[in-house]
């Protein structure tokens, strides 16, 4: 038998597994990953595992990740969109699976942009 | 590790009919050889609601809603959307907004105006896992129950909030608990009336495939408000999907303990048992149910003694609809003034129904008591298919009546239904257009509820057949005036004086047409005419000689022979070989043909 406890256990656990289900509202975090195939070939996949392990670890319930296609700018791939409700999108490029967990530590939990991996640095 | 997408495959009846088991394991075997398995989460759901779409799949966390999905679409979207992040466009169901961007499913015309109470979980978890269920406060309503409400609290509660029985008759909830807990006995049961028979009625059906475990969670509430340890689901057989999951969801609620001795550690036991009817529509009245439960003939009772007093077995027993279960965690949880914040003043909540017939977006809705019949045809339902005009709404099944289109801005509450000679009845809710004869649609229901009576009773066994037979003169154009008296009076005669509600309401179909569609029984009783030209007797098919181009295409398709003619020549059917089938009708291209 389960106790009180065990099911609220299970519940917690679900809860965060379970949050990318249901509507998007509009107070969410955006994490947008280029997943074409110049961004998987870059190395998409493990930067896109990477910030979800991240986003995990840290029980970022209001955070969504979701990828997208070639926006065109293929040699700066692997790109990261991070958007912020009422803020401006921000574009990391060349991103690593080391700098998407600095990504999301800094911007997407408190609020810093990473100046230095922004498009605008390498531009 | 955290899944990155998850996958919702619908797996309600509908899309499973459509071949959505077949679509979950196409994706099955997809996402492992493009090594995404690991990383994607895949289950088959409950009813999405808006089956005229179907199959439906939908991808998290954008949302993405694909409609008319078949098993060789799987692999593009595999390929596409969950490994480059594209959405297959030509899948989806997109309504655009005026800048030409995508607008999220729930402000889609068909989810906006719904409130999704009983039917929160169906689409959004899998049906057949409890731990889906916990994570959306699953059993926490059952433990507030126990550890923060003394049963009388719990009924207090409910009579609160207002929740009317949503089998039909609209009977307070509350009251019938107290009654339930109000005798004295050894042994008390709750009962689940999940025998849904209405034609056309899926609201219950797909509440169990999509979200078991909340009825019985209900069931185990109401268990402890009454004082029962045992309940019972009387489900029918025809119900494959809803008795699996069911017995899926019992299995893993009696290994968690959440069913059986000391449920949750708490001190109080309850366990619940299926039965399967064998699909005879009277087992969905409470005492016939309760009878067919014990192992007799499915037969009505004599009511006094009320289920509540004397039931299952003779024992006090709590029987409600499966709707009505569905509605009792979320009240417990969010309070009665929640509840009683949402409908009219006498009929609070929300209603689910089944929408069908002449309606572009059948499946299933749940709306706020007292929205309009006209929201739900033209706004959530799409409006009527081809240019046609609305002519009726029937709700309520065999056991209600039509709502004509001059009442369509009716509030749907159980007493503006009554009042208007419908019921509420299940939910289930059939548009018509003007090809509907509405004299057809009368025996079409009629002839059901002669087929399913049990007999027990002369005005239900003798009455309704009579009944059927006069309408039967009128469709054929035999029937007089004095006829459609006699009819009204027999109607009447029925429904005071038969056992069970089965032919109480039996002849409600017959009255209200007759009531707001009287010009058209004259129609066919004086002048011989089936104004929609449905009633075969009434109709005969003539070539219009001006149009007729002679191509031969009726007189090809005519499977009786009855049209001869030359090429180019006005062609002839003869009404002595024709069937009035309608195949040439359908084969012409010059409207040449009319009825």
């Amino acid at each position: 038998m389960k106790t009180l406890e065990e099911l609220q256990a299970i519940r917690d656990r679900m809860k965060t597994q379970m949050a990318s289900r249901g509507a998007a509202d509009g107070d969410d975090i955006k994490i947008v990953v280029g997943m074409a195939t110049c961004g998987i070939a870059a190395g998409a996949r493990p930067v896109l595992n990477a910030i979800i392990e991240e986003v995990e670890n840290r029980k970022l319930e209001n955070v969504k990740v979701t990828q997208t296609g070639c926006i065109g700018m293929c040699k700066l791939e692997p790109l990261v969109d991070v958007i912020v409700p009422g803020k401006e999108k921000v574009t990391y490029v060349h991103v690593t699976p080391e700098k998407a967990r600095r990504i999301v530590a800094s911007h997407v939990v408190n609020g810093n942009v990473v100046a230095e991996y922004t498009m605008n640095a390498k531009a | 590790m955290l899944e990155r997408a998850h996958i919702l495959v619908c797996g309600g009846t509908g899309c499973t009919s459509g071949n959505s088991n077949k679509i979950y394991s196409e994706f099955v075997s997809r996402l492992k050889e493009q090594g995404l398995d690991k990383e994607v989460k895949l289950i088959m759901t409950g009813c999405f609601g808006l089956c005229a779409r179907g199959p439906i799949v939908v991808v998290y966390p954008e949302g993405t809603f694909y409609q008319h999905v078949k098993p060789e679409d799987v692999n593009e979207i595999v390929c596409e959307h969950i490994l480059k992040g594209r959405p297959v466009e030509r899948l989806l169901h997109a309504e655009k907004e005026e800048d030409g961007s995508l607008k999220a499913i729930n402000e889609t015309d068909f989810y906006k105006r719904q409130k999704r109470v009983v039917l929160r979980n169906c689409g959004i978890i899998n049906p057949e896992s409890i731990d889906e269920y916990l994570a959306y406060d699953g059993y926490k309503a059952y433990e507030k129950a126990i550890t923060q409400m003394t049963p009388q609290g719990v009924i207090d509660e409910l009579k609160k909030s207002g929740l009317r029985g949503r089998g039909g008759g609209g009977f307070s909830t509350g009251m019938k608990w107290q009654f339930a807990h109000d005798s004295v006995a050894d042994r008390k049961y709750v009962v689940c009336n999940a025998d849904e028979g209405d034609p056309g009625a899926f609201m219950d059906r797909s509440l169990l495939e999509g979200d078991p475990h909340a009825v019985i969670e209900a069931m185990m509430i109401a268990g402890y408000a009454i004082g029962a340890t045992q309940g019972y689901i009387y489900v029918r057989a025809e119900y494959p999907i809803a008795v699996e999951r069911l017995e899926i969801a019992i299995g893993q609620a009696r290994e968690y303990g959440i069913l059986g001795k000391n449920v949750m550690g708490l001190g109080h036991d309850f366990d619940i048992e299926l039965r399967l009817g064998a699909g005879a529509f009277v087992c969905g009245e409470e005492t016939a149910l309760l009878n067919s439960t014990e192992g007799k003939r499915g037969e009505p009772r004599q009511r006094p003694p009320f289920p509540a007093v004397k039931g299952l077995f003779s024992k006090p027993t709590l029987i409600n609809n499966v709707e009505t279960y569905g509605n009792i965690t979320q009240i417990i949880l969010n309070g009665a003034d929640w509840f009683a914040s949402m409908g009219t003043e006498k009929s609070k909540g929300t209603k689910v129904f089944a929408l069908g017939g002449k309606i572009h977006n059948t499946g299933l809705v749940e709306i706020p008591m007292g929205t309009t019949l006209r929201t739900i045809i033209e706004e959530i339902g799409g409006g009527i298919p081809n240019g046609k005009k609305f002519k009726a709404a029937q709700t309520g099944g065999p056991s209600g009546g039509c709502i004509p289109a001059s009442l369509i801005d009716t509030k749907i509450d159980y007493d503006n239904l009554i009042a208007i000679g419908s019921m509420m009845g299940s939910g289930g809710l059939i548009v018509m257009d003007e090809d509907n004869c509405m004299v057809d649609i009368a025996k079409f229901f009629l002839e059901f509820t002669v087929d399913e009576s049990c007999g027990k009773c002369t005005p239900c066994r003798i009455g309704n057949k009579r009944l059927y037979e006069m309408l039967d003169k009128v469709t054929k154009g035999k029937a007089t005036m004095e006829d459609l008296d006699k009819m009204e009076e027999l109607c009447y005669y029925i429904k005071e004086n038969s056992l069970c509600g089965l032919g109480q309401t039996a002849p409600n179909p017959v009255l209200s047409t007759l009531k707001y569609f009287r010009d058209e029984y004259v129609e066919h009783v004086k002048n011989k005419r089936c104004p929609a030209g449905v009633c075969k007797a009434l109709v005969s098919y003539k070539v219009e000689p001006d149009k007729c181009i002679g191509c031969g295409l009726c007189k090809r398709n005519c499977p009786v022979g009855a049209i001869s003619g030359e090429i180019k020549q006005p062609h002839v059917i003869d009404p002595a070989k024709c069937i009035k089938c309608g195949a040439c009708i359908q084969a012409c291209r010059k409207n040449a043909i009319t009825k």
